[in-house]
């Protein structure tokens, strides 16, 4: 979401992705919309096969490789990524938009230098000697928080620990200071404490330089922690978004309820259990007809099963947008029942 | 590191002792030629067959025998004198090398160099045309046998017996020494007959280490820095695809040159093949023990190359 009218680092306007396979073909993102300001974190948050990687992954068109079917609009800057060449396509990436991956153990390539594959980061974009660009990169070890980096930066990926290696990736996304960070799933793979590190890590450079952050995950905790703004992604789609504040404060979605169950809280009595959502994710190939939800969630009705719900705003809060069937009020209600 | 290389070649040395040691057994104990009578020749008397026992220290016991036959082996590299050929084994081995050398390393940089870019081709479209078309053709010559091929070839392009007069036929070569362009022009069919199942074989070791390579997830972070779709494949996918063919590769080489019997048959070069070839034939046993031992040591050393290439090729295995 924009602030004051001014135009947005990025927006995502009914962004399609669809993968032909033998089984039919996999709808893995069905129609999202979204808007990321300058400086600006957004988490968008969902089950495994919500299509949420997909969807980031494709806003620097890294799905083209895997040939599917992109339509829709994804606007950098006031240019239409999509109808970029790979050519132009290549000036943006890891330049202007930069990514972080789930797993850095095997993100890194393990034959070359942890230090060389940064400086080859940094050499892709900009017109510096290797000294130059070695030097550069011991600042960015430094910046992410590597020990030692003028030594670290020979080691190879196999010497750094999950934790490091993850720093080492952010290294490498800020080599060219992007304008924008997609970081998809960065701490799942890691340990719990390193998970508070990554993220903590990933807070303080969002502040030292200023970069709009769009952070994939299926961890409610940690948009909760980070992002200005949720969007909530169920089958390929957004099923609601909101300033954090608000969505965690006034969820209404059956499915974002259901997320927000299933963290677990410290400050909660002893007896209280998590609640899992019930079922599993929908098939992207043949998704259940209406309200993609319906057959997990508690509160739908026969009609849900045929009526498909738009994604709306809230009339008391335009900035909060909902794709529910169910009257706003019975909404309140169930969900101030819950808690 | 440095630990590591002393093993392995302390290893390979005493595995080449106990393979000179087997050469023994295979060719004392068992029954082979009786080699007084071979050099005795046609209805030699008992007498003269008994002298050259003696001659020959067969008549020593089989310890006796086994210390002479190995100290002059591993000590010396006297691996004895062939009567049939009437010159040490030793000689007629280095004599000999260079033809199967020119042969092993030209059709090796054939295949290389026709193999693995179309593996990466085939690798890189999957399912298109250039990959059906090349994976079919790789499955012809490597189901082709060599001396089929290699008849094949001369029947066709030899420059004596061919259809096509091109290439100068069997027994045309030369070495490298005496005349270049003649070693060049004679050993252009043999390579490309040596070559042909090789770069097939090698096609398709490429495709799938690459295409396999090319689904890591370092690939995608390849990527997404910006680089050119060349770079991501070269520096980074082949870079990975490329490690266990090169182990191919070197074992490969090793057999090749213990002689390329084949090659060497059909195309009447005189290489450490075609010796072992006619030495099997002649019963000439020291010839074909030597032939034996040194294919085994080729292999040897070759398997302690590709481990220490290994421990610098990736950085995982010298650490571990």
């Amino acid at each position: 979401m924009s602030t004051h009218g001014d135009p947005p680092l990025l927006r995502v306007e009914d962004l399609r992705v669809e993968f032909p396979t033998e089984d039919g073909v996999v709808k893995a993102v069905d129609g999202i919309t979204y808007e990321v300001g300058r400086g600006r974190t957004l988490g968008v948050v969902g089950e495994s096969g919500s299509g949420k990687s997909v969807a980031a992954m494709t806003v620097l068109g890294l799905t083209r490789a895997q040939g599917a079917k992109i339509s829709g609009r994804v606007i950098f800057e006031g240019v239409d990524l999509l109808k970029l060449d790979e050519v132009a396509l290549r000036q943006i990436r890891g330049n202007e938009i930069a990514m972080v991956f789930q797993d850095p153990s095997t993100a890194l390539h393990p034959l070359y230098k942890v230090g060389a594959q940064i400086v080859e980061a940094v050499r892709a974009h900009q017109d510096v000697t290797k000294a130059q660009a070695r030097a550069r990169t011991i600042e960015l070890l430094g910046l992410v928080g590597i020990p030692d980096p003028d030594r670290r930066v020979d080691d190879y990926p196999h010497e750094f620990s999950g934790g490091m290696k993850q720093r080492a990736m952010i290294a490498m996304a800020l080599a060219n200071e992007p304008k924008l960070l997609i970081a998809d799933e960065p701490t799942t793979a890691l340990d719990v404490t390193v998970q508070a590190q990554i993220l903590a890590l990933l807070e303080r450079l969002r502040g030292e330089l200023g970069m709009a952050i769009v952070i994939v995950t299926h961890d409610m905790g940690v948009v909760a922690e980070m992002a200005d703004e949720i969007a909530v992604m169920y089958a390929g789609r957004i099923v609601e978004m909101a300033a954090t504040e608000r969505l965690l404060s006034r969820p209404e979605h059956p499915y974002t309820w259901g997320l927000l169950r299933s963290i677990p809280k410290l400050d909660g009595p002893r007896a209280e259990r998590l609640e899992p959502i019930k079922g599993s994710p929908p098939s992207l190939i043949d998704p259940p007809s209406g309200c993609h939800f319906h057959p997990r969630c508690e509160y739908a009705r026969p009609e849900h099963a045929r009526i498909d719900p738009e994604l709306r705003p809230l009339p008391d809060d335009p900035s909060h947008s909902v794709a529910c069937l169910l009257e706003p009020k019975e909404r309140r209600k169930l969900w101030g029942e819950s808690t | 590191m440095r630990s590591y290389i002393i093993r392995r070649v302390l290893w390979g040395i005493l595995l080449l002792i106990l393979v000179t040691a087997l050469m023994f057994v295979l060719f004392r104990i068992l029954p082979t030629g009786e080699p007084a009578r071979l050099r005795a020749g046609r209805n030699a008397s008992p007498q003269v067959v008994a002298a050259l026992r003696v001659d020959l220290g067969l008549n020593k016991s089989l310890p006796a025998q086994f210390w002479i036959y190995m100290k002059e082996v591993l000590l010396h590299f006297n691996l004895g004198y062939s009567y049939y050929s009437n010159a040490p084994v030793r000689g007629l081995i280095a004599e000999r090398l260079g033809a199967t050398l020119s042969l092993m390393l030209g059709g090796a940089v054939i295949w290389l160099m026709v193999g693995l870019p179309v593996g990466i081709l085939s690798a890189l479209r999957r399912g298109s045309w250039l990959d059906r078309a090349s994976m079919g053709t790789a499955l012809v010559f490597v189901s082709a046998p060599e001396y089929w091929l290699g008849l094949i070839a001369l029947y066709l392009l030899a420059a004596d017996i061919g259809r096509v007069k091109i290439f100068p036929g069997a027994g045309s070569y030369v070495s490298l020494t005496s005349d270049p362009w003649k070693w060049f022009t004679s050993l252009l069919l043999p390579w490309l007959v040596l070559a042909a199942g090789s770069a097939a074989i090698y096609a398709r070791l490429m495709r799938s280490s690459l295409t396999e390579a090319m689904q890591e997830d370092y690939i995608r972070t390849a990527r997404a820095k910006g680089l050119s779709e060349r770079r991501v494949v070269l520096r980074h996918g082949v870079r990975a695809a490329i490690n266990p063919i090169l182990t191919i590769l070197a074992l490969d080489i090793a057999t090749l040159l213990g002689g390329a019997i084949l090659v060497e048959v059909v195309f009447d070069i005189h290489g450490i093949g075609q010796l072992a070839y006619t030495a099997i034939t002649h019963s000439d046993f020291l010839i074909v023990q030597g032939t034996v031992l040194l294919g085994a040591m080729f292999i040897v050393v070759a398997n302690i190359v590709v481990d220490i290439a290994y421990a610098y090729l990736d950085p995982r295995v010298r650490y571990s």
